[in-house]
């Protein structure tokens, strides 16, 4: 298998690129449509959240919209995001360590329409291999030493991670190649216009995902002032500095969820799994025509999800404060 | 009404399943039976029972109803220990801090290979499936109990593609891979308990459950299993475990 966009870079160049951005400490607000242009056709695409988690849906939504094309997508695990990318055309390639439409509802006929058919790629790593991949990013260092995905198909059918004897012991090792995206689109609970940001309960890959992209979009639930940030600094997981873009966008993981704000809203994710899995391509199409295409923005789109889903998903995310 | 009739399939699973863990393990569940099953064992005999999920919870406790549509939710989290972030939780079972993997399987083999990537060719595959989640990374470092459905072409002689390894070509293929730790442990069916043969490491019957014979157990399997010497007969589920086991799951989300 033919090694990808998503080959490791040389360290000058990484360091070139983040000497080229601007890390002061400024307001870095925009929309989402602005936020859009930060993402190129052919761009590596790092995504925030795990599974139906915190998943940066509104910007998903967002490039679809925007007619972006071959975009190569990588996420710890994605689900229905991972549909609507590789359904609309946007992107042809996956980067992941798990594909379907979520535990409840099983495998994703899109993605085998898409991935079986030859028209995208699916490249599967392990959990920790997604980790280590984003973690070595993280770290400017070109690759992490790992013992998982030794001895599987997992390994073998990827040539870009490597099979190493270590110096030290003589024991064998395998090297997860850095992945630094182009972009990451991350989706918190709440940051201040510069973009520090604060993420509630689980984190996944994201804070290492933040600190390999070349260039992060936040978008964030609320923006609060950077007084509010600097009376609980340690809540903070992502600085303003690796950050270039901010949105503020309530229910921007929709219909996902957002911990501690809303539990995923399971009716609709129901409809669109029987819409699409019983036809992966009219459903699709008349799923992206209906729900992405349609609306005029983010809010049109909540409105379609109907405000009884929204507050049930929202009474449900707030109860895990409530004892 | 016989044994069998009394609780389904799964309800099995979780029940024979949550017997294996031990009382002070630190246990890295994975969604649906494995879950409820630590937590079933929580709830019975072993209250130091420390639940790991892969979405960084330490210490989950489960509540009654409450169960989460996979282990990258919330709901994980609720009455935890501790929240990581997911490579940090992976990075523990490489340490060795965790004593026992637990997950569910789509395929095995008799080496107890799974395969949840592909079915067919893995260039041209007939169907392309999610894939290992953590599942590689939780057998490749743990030892591993793994719950699943008996049936002819779940167990089959040979995977098609190993997501995540068992003994890998039996003998001390697994070592050799770079694996010297773990490996499979038991396999838990509706059926039987399976172990692994110390030397070939293939899959093995320990015991018998409830009412199925040694005939039945391999005319649903596609490999010839080995029988323990001193095959036992589980017992059947308590009215004890059940009750506790139908409280936890009300909507009957994973035990139907």
């Amino acid at each position: 298998m033919s090694v990808g966009r998503d080959t490791v870079q040389p360290y000058q160049k990484l360091r070139e690129s983040l000497s080229r951005r601007d890390r002061s400490l400024r307001e870095k607000v925009v929309t989402l449509e602005e936020a859009a242009s930060f993402v190129s056709d052919g761009a590596s695409v790092g995504i925030g959240g795990s599974t139906i988690s915190r998943t940066p849906m509104a910007m998903i939504w967002q490039l679809i919209r925007a007619r972006k094309k071959e975009l190569s997508c990588s996420r710890c695990i994605i689900s229905t995001d991972g549909d609507l990318l590789l359904g609309s055309g946007v992107s042809n390639h996956i980067i992941s360590s798990w594909f379907a439409q979520g535990i409840l509802w099983g495998l994703s006929k899109v993605m085998r329409h898409h991935v079986e058919g030859g028209a995208a790629r699916y490249d599967e790593w392990s959990h920790m291999g997604m980790g280590m991949r984003f973690r070595a990013g993280a770290m400017g260092v070109p690759f992490m030493p790992m013992r998982s995905m030794l001895g599987s198909d997992v390994g073998r059918i990827r040539p870009e991670a490597k099979e190493f004897d270590c110096p030290y012991t003589g024991e064998k090792l395998l090297l997860a190649p850095a992945l630094n995206p182009d972009v990451a689109l991350i989706h918190v609970q709440r940051c201040d216009a510069y973009g520090n940001a604060q993420i509630d309960g689980l984190q996944f890959m994201d804070i290492d995902l933040a600190m390999a992209a070349n260039r992060v979009i936040l978008t964030t639930e609320r923006i609060v002032s950077n007084n509010q940030i600097r009376r609980a600094p340690d809540q903070t997981k992502i600085p303003f500095f690796c950050v270039d873009a901010v949105v503020e966008v309530p229910y921007g993981s929709a219909p996902h969820e957002c911990y501690g704000v809303y539990e995923p809203m399971m009716k609709h994710l129901d409809a669109y799994v029987a819409q699409v899995n019983g036809d992966p391509v009219g459903g699709m199409k008349k799923y992206l025509d209906e729900y992405v295409y349609g609306p005029k923005t983010w809010n049109d789109f909540l409105a379609m999800i109907g405000m009884d889903e929204i507050v049930t998903a929202s009474r449900r995310g707030r109860s895990i404060f409530d004892d | 009404m016989t044994e069998q009739n009394r609780h389904t399939a799964s309800e099995m699973l979780a029940i024979l399943s949550a017997r294996q863990l031990k009382e002070g393990q630190v246990v890295f569940a994975g969604i649906g039976v494995p879950l409820l099953a630590a937590t079933l064992a929580q709830r019975l005999r072993c209250p130091g029972l420390t639940i790991l999920f892969e979405g960084g919870v330490i210490g989950a406790f489960v509540e009654p109803g409450k169960l989460p549509p996979s282990t990258n939710d919330q709901r994980c989290t609720k009455r935890a220990n501790m929240v990581l972030g997911s490579a940090e939780v992976l990075l523990l079972l490489q340490r060795g801090y965790v004593d026992v993997g637990f997950m569910g399987g789509a395929q095995i083999d008799k080496y107890g290979n799974l395969n949840s990537s592909f079915i067919g060719d893995p260039e041209k595959p007939k169907t392309r499936l999610p894939g290992t989640g953590g599942g590689n990374d939780i057998s490749s470092l743990t030892n591993m109990i793994v719950a699943m459905k008996h049936e002819k072409r779940r167990f089959v002689d040979q995977v098609d593609f190993i997501t995540s390894p068992g003994f890998i070509r039996g003998g001390k293929s697994r070592a050799e891979s770079g694996l010297p730790e773990g490996g499979m442990f038991r396999v838990i069916t509706e059926l039987a308990v399976f172990g692994f043969d110390e030397t070939s490491r293939r899959m093995k019957v320990l015991a018998l459950n409830p009412g199925i014979t040694r005939e039945q157990v391999q005319d649903n399997t596609g490999f010839d299993l080995i029988f323990d010497d001193q095959v036992s007969i589980t017992e059947p589920p308590t009215e004890h475990e059940l009750i506790t086991l139908r409280m936890l799951d009300p909507d009957r989300l994973f035990i139907a």
